[in-house]
């Protein structure tokens, strides 16, 4: 799937992350979180894995992080995704599922 | 070698500073000698001294002494980073700072010093923000020895802090150094912690902004002590010494653990008529005063005290004839500081009354419940009040291990914060060894120490409060939050935690970044 355009999802509220997603070339992840020691490899294997799952290739994602749990940073990046591809009324139904 | 909690203590460590490694909570009946201290005699008629350079020249420092102050301005404090900045204009140098703690509003001053060259030792009961940062990051050559309350009276008693010159800010004074902290603009309240070192220190000089008429009384600190007293422009910022008007929580979580809390203390068997508890400054705690007031009024018990760092919801309990003495060491807020000029059963305690395990009984070793928080506790309920999740220093010991020797010892602590697990299965500092704690409460429910047997019985079947073990919370957890990754430190040792009777229990290394 390509990006269209730059789209951001998530507050700098504890507990959440907020996704900057624009165009780049291959996949690039800034990732900027208060857990980076305990969680930072996990949290980027998240992101990986659910971006493979859309099967996006050109992106660079920007991540701020606040101590967000996996399940928020599931939901946060594919709100971001959907954004930034138009496709927030064609849902993926087989990433959700 | 492994102490008794499990921590690899270096072995030079043990040998170059002469300590043994932690072995029991358990104080016993060792005989200890006193030190004494240097007195210049006067007539008492020239301690007025008109600037601080003047002072500090008249006290004899010297390259290499100790020098000490109180922490009780809190984030209010202009006398440390005053007096603190001339020390290094004058180029003193290898100095050691052994103030009762370090708050923020010291950071800067301390680092500043340090790089001069004119710190070249700390020991303090905790610090945080960018010194804690600072250290851990090896900012200074020798490890900051981290000492609790009831610890700190005793190293200034037996000699192994030696305070040659005491540099204490007050809210007023006489000329000849009679001193309290209940009138004046930057009133604090207890004077607890400072009065170690106004009775122990070779030199002790008073700053304040407010001269009073002689005799100034109630003294709290004697013109019989006093070597100088210093007039300053402002001691203390009276709005940051302690937070206006005690809010509480609102926070649904910290409510719940509250009444859970209040659940445990009114369902142990300590909840009678002349019980004691001290219950601390956090969100939780202060929540817990007030089910715990509702409770008393309904079994119709009151309390023979309360004890240790005070604030108005305590306070309130004495007015309302709940509580009947308070024990004071500090005050978190304005309403008890202010209260301690008006109420003569808000008693006034020094560090060695109020927890030093090194004297003949202090008021901790009379204490019912206490309720402490922690910022980890892991499955052998060991606590870490001292570093963060990022294994940085941000903590201080204040009296947590000598509280902890009340004969309910509860800790009230969420069971995950964001991302980071409070129930882990190793603290990343051990400060209070589980042996001490009896009980862990959380929001989902709580954990009794398996050894007090009489606790698992009585609280088994108290409605609304499940009863799991630590490890199922720890497990319960970690499947909120995932499997961490272990932090990674440097093998140099950046502050030594001593237990309360100078053993040493943890030591903190140096982050790796």
């Amino acid at each position: 799937m390509e990006i269209k355009h730059t789209a951001l999802a998530g507050t700098l509220e504890s507990s959440d992350i907020q996704f900057t997603l624009s165009k780049g070339t291959g996949v690039e992840i800034n990732l900027n979180s208060q857990v980076e020691k305990q969680f930072g490899k996990q949290i980027r294997k998240v992101i990986t894995d659910l971006l493979a799952e859309y099967d996006i290739k050109n992106v660079t994602v920007r991540a701020v992080d606040k101590g967000a749990l996996d399940c928020t940073i599931k939901a946060r990046l594919i709100a971001a995704i959907q954004r930034a591809t138009d496709t927030q009324n064609q849902p993926n139904w087989e990433v959700l599922g | 070698m492994l102490n008794k909690v499990n921590r690899e203590i270096p072995d030079d460590i043990l040998k170059d500073k002469n300590y043994k490694p932690f072995e029991t909570t358990e104080i016993g009946n060792p005989e200890t000698t006193y030190v004494a201290h240097n007195v210049k005699v006067t007539q008492g008629d020239d301690k007025l001294v008109d600037s601080i350079p003047d002072v500090i020249a008249k006290t004899g420092l010297k390259n290499g002494m100790t020098i000490s102050f109180h922490h009780h301005f809190r984030e209010g404090d202009f006398v440390f980073n005053m007096v603190m900045q001339e020390i290094i204009n004058e180029g003193f140098q290898d100095l050691t700072l052994a103030p009762s703690s370090l708050t923020n509003v010291m950071n800067d001053m301390v680092i500043k010093a340090i790089k001069a060259g004119t710190i070249s030792h700390i020991t303090s009961s905790g610090m945080r923000g960018s010194l804690g940062d600072f250290i851990s990051h090896g900012g200074l050559k020798d490890p900051v020895v981290l000492r609790s309350h009831g610890n700190r009276a005793r190293s200034i008693e037996n000699g192994d802090i030696k305070i040659d010159v005491a540099f204490l800010g007050v809210p007023n004074a006489d000329a000849v150094g009679n001193a309290n902290a209940i009138h004046g603009d930057a009133v604090f309240g207890s004077m607890g912690y400072s009065l170690m070192d106004a009775k122990y220190a070779d030199k002790v000089v008073l700053l304040t902004d407010t001269i009073m008429p002689y005799p100034n009384t109630p003294a709290s600190i004697k013109q019989t002590q006093v070597d100088y007293v210093v007039k300053v422009p402002k001691v203390g910022d009276p709005d940051k010494i302690g937070s206006g008007a005690t809010r509480f929580t609102k926070d649904p979580k910290e409510l719940k653990i509250a009444e859970m809390v209040n659940q445990v203390i009114t369902h142990s068997p300590y909840f009678k008529d002349g019980f004691s508890f001290q219950t601390g400054s956090g969100g939780a705690a202060l929540a817990v005063s007030r089910y715990l007031r509702k409770s008393m009024i309904q079994k119709n018990i009151k309390a023979s005290f309360a004890l240790g760092g005070i604030t108005k919801p305590t306070v309130d309990l004495l007015e309302e004839g709940l509580v009947d003495k308070i024990l004071d060491v500090q005050d978190f807020d304005k309403g008890a500081a202010a209260s301690m000029a008006n109420n003569e059963n808000q008693q006034e305690i020094d560090s060695s009354w109020y927890a030093d395990p090194y004297n003949k009984g202090a008021a901790v070793n009379q204490l019912d419940v206490c309720i402490l928080s922690a910022l980890e506790i892991d499955t052998k309920f060991n606590v870490n009040v001292m570093t963060g999740s990022d294994g940085v220093l941000r903590g201080a010991i204040g009296g947590h291990q000598d509280a902890a020797n009340a004969k309910l010892t509860i800790i009230s602590a969420p069971l995950v914060r964001g991302r980071i697990a409070t129930v882990v299965p190793d603290v990343t500092t051990v400060v209070t060894p589980g042996d001490s704690i009896d009980v862990l409460v959380t929001e989902v429910g709580i954990a009794i120490n398996p050894k007090r047997k009489d606790l698992i019985a009585a609280l088994k079947n108290v409605p609304g409060v499940p009863v799991y073990t630590i490890e199922e919370l720890q497990k319960r957890a970690e499947a909120i939050v995932g499997k961490p990754e272990k932090l990674q430190f440097t093998d140099r040792p950046v502050a030594l935690i001593e237990y309360r009777d100078g053993s040493l229990i943890d030591t903190v290394y140096q982050v790796k970044d």
